[in-house]
């Protein structure tokens, strides 16, 4: 394939997986912005007044960037698991894999189409949480590349999640039993700094943290952990988990016999 | 004149012990109409899915139009089309987006796949229905679909894995008619199926597989010359009470209907005149039996089918 072959090829997945998510947007779209603005409700108004501050801004505008960001989260890797799975289980993904299209695009192509939602939604969440705190953004680039790496991070989680998934029950274990609880405890909430030591040195483990602590500087200009240690962490992961997905389509596991 | 399709030793081994094929040589000259024929279970769609890159190969080697898939893979797809057995696009999508998709993941730019989407969807009697759900497409149409969806990056070589499976004979036969089309048009085509008077209509070379082996590769003329005796049903204008005795076997269905062997070296002008003498007087007459259909049984079975076993 030349390369203007491999983009065109990259571009029908692309625009194959956003008219996919658009299409049941009432599945894809809007379940996570109702959820966030509850959270925005109940946290933000409700019982966040009587919390106080936290790490010196409003405990509504201390949440509410890892609130976006686990919206960012969830939803790219929802997207890629859901979709590659789907193509998997109805054997469509036949269609990609008997063509010419490089295993490297393919992943590429389901991670775009991941991180495009994660994105939306991010933004959609963004604009609801207007409604509810005087939204400042500190610093820009740190935002946007560190919610783009993300999503493509998490894209890439459920790609891997997609090709061991043998049955719809593989395909919600592990949001609900890893990625959840790893949010929850990322510190969306609370500043780790309010945690025993011990609890603090566990919570360094859990890759979320980084995210959320780097996200919430672009906002705020305040994090737990160094910027830099967090660029590391994310970068590494991405690097791992693409290595891994490539390995995995290149050997057929899961997808040829 | 390089071949279309090329194997030597291809063999495949399950992860679960199976041996789908034990090393199957097969040449497919460029432009052929070839059959791949063999009962459930004898590894056609084995070594379909090789050669189209579903299934891994445990041994042996592919040329597809002189490609090695070894060396160059993504080359020897792109010359390729494949309608699998079962349906496998995604039932949510139009027609429309299927094909012009297929289309894109060749690298041809959007114009130019929405316009051969169109040709091919039009050909196959599914315009009308190329912006409804795939999932609402009649057995018939969806099937169509899928050969549209093989077509539509032109391929060289097009493979149909039982591409008529469950078709009613009206559009079955109207299919045979496009690909007969395809196929004179210059692409090459390789059919399994079920229905043996489809392979014998369409293929002019055929090869037999069974238990993952090669049990029969030459052409169908010479396939069906093979078979010493056709059998046919003869409608009889009176009815026959006592059989007449003849050099072939005859034996009776019921009292208006015969059936009677008659060997390669007879002449059918014969046993009419032999039945003749006997005051028999026929209506009309049929084969028993596809051609095709006899020796098929005889390969597999190792009954010979009439014809010489050659496994």
């Amino acid at each position: 394939m030349t390369w203007r072959e491999k983009y065109i090829a990259f571009s029908t997945i692309v625009v194959k997986e956003i008219t996919r998510f658009a299409r049941i947007w009432m599945q894809t779209l809007l379940p996570p912005v109702i959820t966030t603005s509850l959270y925005f409700v109940i946290f933000g108004n409700l019982i966040g007044p009587r919390i106080g501050e936290m790490d010196g801004y409003r405990y509504m505008d201390f949440i509410v960037p890892g609130l976006i960001l686990m919206a960012v989260i969830t939803n790219s890797y929802a997207n890629v698991v859901s979709s590659f799975f789907g193509a998997k289980f109805q054997r469509f993904i036949e269609e990609l894999l008997i063509s010419p299209t490089p295993n490297y695009l393919i992943l590429l192509g389901y991670v775009t189409g991941g991180v495009v939602r994660g994105m939306i939604v991010g933004t959609i969440v963004t604009f609801v949480s207007l409604f509810f705190s005087d939204l400042q953004i500190h610093n820009l680039p740190v935002l946007i590349s560190i919610v783009v790496l993300t999503a493509v991070l998490f894209s890439l989680g459920g790609f891997i999640n997609a090709i061991f998934a043998r049955n719809f029950d593989d395909v919600s274990i592990v949001p609900t039993f890893i990625l959840t609880p790893l949010t929850y405890l990322g510190g969306i909430f609370y500043s780790i700094k309010l945690l025993p030591e011990f609890w603090q040195n566990i919570s360094l483990f859990n890759p979320i943290l980084y995210m959320i602590n780097a996200f919430r500087f672009g906002f705020l200009g305040v994090s737990d952990i160094d910027l830099w240690i967090s660029y590391s962490m994310i970068c590494t992961f991405i690097a791992v988990l693409f290595y891994l997905c490539l390995r995995l389509l290149n050997s057929g596991y899961g997808l040829r016999q | 004149m390089t071949n279309a399709l090329t194997t030597r030793r291809l063999a495949k081994t399950y992860g679960n012990g199976l041996t789908a094929l034990r090393g199957i040589d097969l040449d497919v000259a460029e432009g052929d109409f070839f059959a791949l024929l063999g009962p459930n279970g004898a590894g056609k769609s084995t070594a379909i899915g090789i050669i189209s890159s579903l299934i891994t190969k445990t041994d042996g080697r592919v040329w597809v139009f002189g490609i090695d898939v070894d060396v160059d893979f993504p080359a020897a797809k792109s010359l390729i089309g494949l309608v699998p057995q079962e349906i496998n696009f995604n039932l949510f999508e139009t027609p429309q987006q299927i094909v012009v998709n297929q289309a894109g993941y060749y690298g041809i730019p959007r114009r130019l796949a929405r316009n051969a989407a169109e040709r091919y969807l039009r050909q196959l009697g599914l315009w009308e229905k190329r912006n409804e759900r795939a999932r609402t497409l009649s057995g018939g149409m969806k099937r169509r679909l899928m050969i549209a969806r093989a077509l539509v990056h032109e391929p060289k070589l097009l493979i149909l894995d039982e591409p008529t499976a469950g078709v009613d004979i009206e559009i079955r036969r109207s299919m045979w008619e496009f690909l007969r089309a395809i196929n004179a048009a210059g692409t090459t085509i390789i059919l399994t199926t079920h229905y043996l008077e489809e392979a014998e209509s369409l293929c002019r070379n055929i090869a037999i597989i069974d238990h993952g082996q090669l049990v029969e590769n030459t052409n169908m003329k010479a396939l069906l010359a093979q078979l010493n005796t056709e059998t046919f049903v003869l409608d009889l204008i009176e009815a026959v009470d006592t059989l007449p005795v003849l050099e072939q076997r005859v034996a009776r269905i019921d009292r208006t209907t015969l059936e009677i062997d008659v060997t390669k070296d007879r002449n059918i002008n014969d046993v009419f005149a032999d039945l003749s003498a006997h005051g028999i007087k026929v209506k009309s007459m049929r084969n028993k039996a596809n051609r095709l259909e006899q020796l098929f049984i005889g390969l597999v079975n190792g009954t010979g089918g009439g014809a010489e076993n050659k496994r």
